[in-house]
């Protein structure tokens, strides 16, 4: 369960989040929405350590955690970005056993043994030796999730997982989050897709601008 | 054909003077000039200001003042170096000064993503940028390292006025023993194939990083 609790953030001098308090318990889908410039972003980057905050507490089954420490007890959230960021230079297996093999220190048995699973799971199995030039649009997207989920993360988050991708991939999108859910992941979804939201979330949290 | 056979060993004598000046300045230039990029870039303001001092000053002076001042103006004030290591620093530092320049666009060119989610990966800023960063680096930077690299075979006659008895050095001197102009159109020959070597190779380098994109 994480639990977010009195989040405050503004940017000169101007409030963008004001006094957030959010909890996601296990497996649970949170969708979070709310119209451009209304801060969800903001947040996610505060859960992925990408930014910092002003104020309040971000705690994991009741302990406060720093997602901006390297440190790999805070290895608590796995991010999605909007356009994947994947590493051009690397091969979907690469892009996905860097961080297990570097971080986690994982040897090559047990790489194969925990990676290649999810990379079937995600109808990546055969794409190893591929790179990311070569990849749909859909492909990146799995291979993002895939790359984060290798790093065993308590919660998956992903930024506006629809909006790079062609509409008639919306329905695949709500499907595979919704596998993974079955699989027991936590996963929060910042989105602006109020119908994607609607189809997948256990919870829906609000992000209002503030004027 | 005979003169040639007579002036070709003390041409390929030069020729390997040459390579060496050249050789040695690409490996000290090259990791010199990937930290002095780095640090252009450094969060520091004392450092990017030291360095741009240091790109500016190479660049904006001539080689051959730099290598004149490092061999004849240095040992007035009792720094004395011999000949080559004398052409080796000037070198070393002026090419490491344009490398920088070309290194820091390439870092540049990087988009803040790649960072962002090597670090959500829990990858340290070493790993990071040894393994992704870097070679995306070298590739977008080969064609105008590449052209640096030609300059230098051309540059490494400069060495000519300290004295160092390179493949330009090596023509002269049989030129004018000799009164005839044969001995410069084989430099000139030499060169040429020298640059021709280094351009394929260069192409090779480039071909070999396109396998992605």
């Amino acid at each position: 369960m994480i639990e977010l609790k009195n989040i405050k953030k503004s940017f000169n001098g101007r409030p963008i989040l004001n006094d957030i308090n959010l909890t996601i318990n296990d497996g649970e889908i949170l969708a979070i929405v709310g119209p451009s410039g209304a801060g969800k972003t903001t947040l996610l980057r505060a859960l992925a350590g990408l930014g910092d905050i002003d104020s309040g507490e971000i705690l994991l089954d009741g302990q406060p955690f720093d997602p901006r420490s390297s440190d790999l007890k805070n290895n608590v959230i796995g991010v999605v970005f909007q356009d994947y960021n994947l590493f051009p230079n690397l091969t979907v297996w690469e892009n996905v056993t860097l961080a297990p093999k570097m971080v986690l220190k994982m040897a090559a048995a047990e790489l194969e043994t925990k990676i290649k699973p999810i990379l079937a799971q995600l109808q990546l199995a055969g794409k190893d030796a591929l790179y990311p030039f070569e990849l749909s649009g859909g492909m990146k997207q799995r291979v993002a999730i895939a790359r984060a989920l290798a790093m065993q993360p308590k919660v998956l988050a992903y930024d506006e997982p629809t909006s790079a991708l062609d509409p008639s991939m919306r329905t695949e999108v709500a499907n595979l989050l919704l596998d993974l859910k079955k699989d027991g992941v936590t996963q929060i979804v910042v989105t602006h897709d109020i119908e994607l939201a609607n189809n997948i979330a256990d919870k829906i949290f609000t992000v209002n601008a503030i004027s | 054909m005979q003169y040639i056979e007579t002036i070709l060993p003390s041409l390929l004598a030069g020729v390997l003077v040459t390579l060496k000046v050249f050789a040695l300045t690409i490996i000290g230039a090259l990791p010199l000039g990937i930290l002095a990029g780095l640090g252009l870039k450094s969060e520091f303001k004392l450092v990017r200001w030291f360095l741009n001092g240091y790109v500016w000053l190479m660049r904006g002076t001539p080689l051959l003042l730099q290598l004149i001042f490092v061999f004849y103006g240095l040992p007035l004030i009792h720094i004395t170096f011999d000949r080559l290591d004398a052409a080796l620093f000037a070198f070393i530092l002026n090419y490491a000064a344009y490398f920088a320049e070309i290194f820091r666009g390439g870092f540049q060119a990087i988009p803040t993503g790649q960072y962002e989610a090597a670090k959500v990966l829990r990858l340290s800023p070493w790993q990071t940028q040894r393994k992704i960063i870097l070679p995306q680096v070298v590739k977008n930077v080969i064609p105008p390292i590449g052209n640096e690299v030609i300059n230098l075979i051309k540059d490494s006659s400069l060495v000519y006025v300290i004295g160092i008895g390179d493949l330009l050095r090596a023509g002269n001197i049989d030129a004018a023993r000799d009164v005839t102009l044969v001995p410069y159109i084989l430099v000139g020959i030499i060169y040429l194939l020298l640059t021709a070597v280094t351009t394929v190779g260069l192409r090779r380098l480039e071909k070999y990083y396109n396998y992605y994109r």
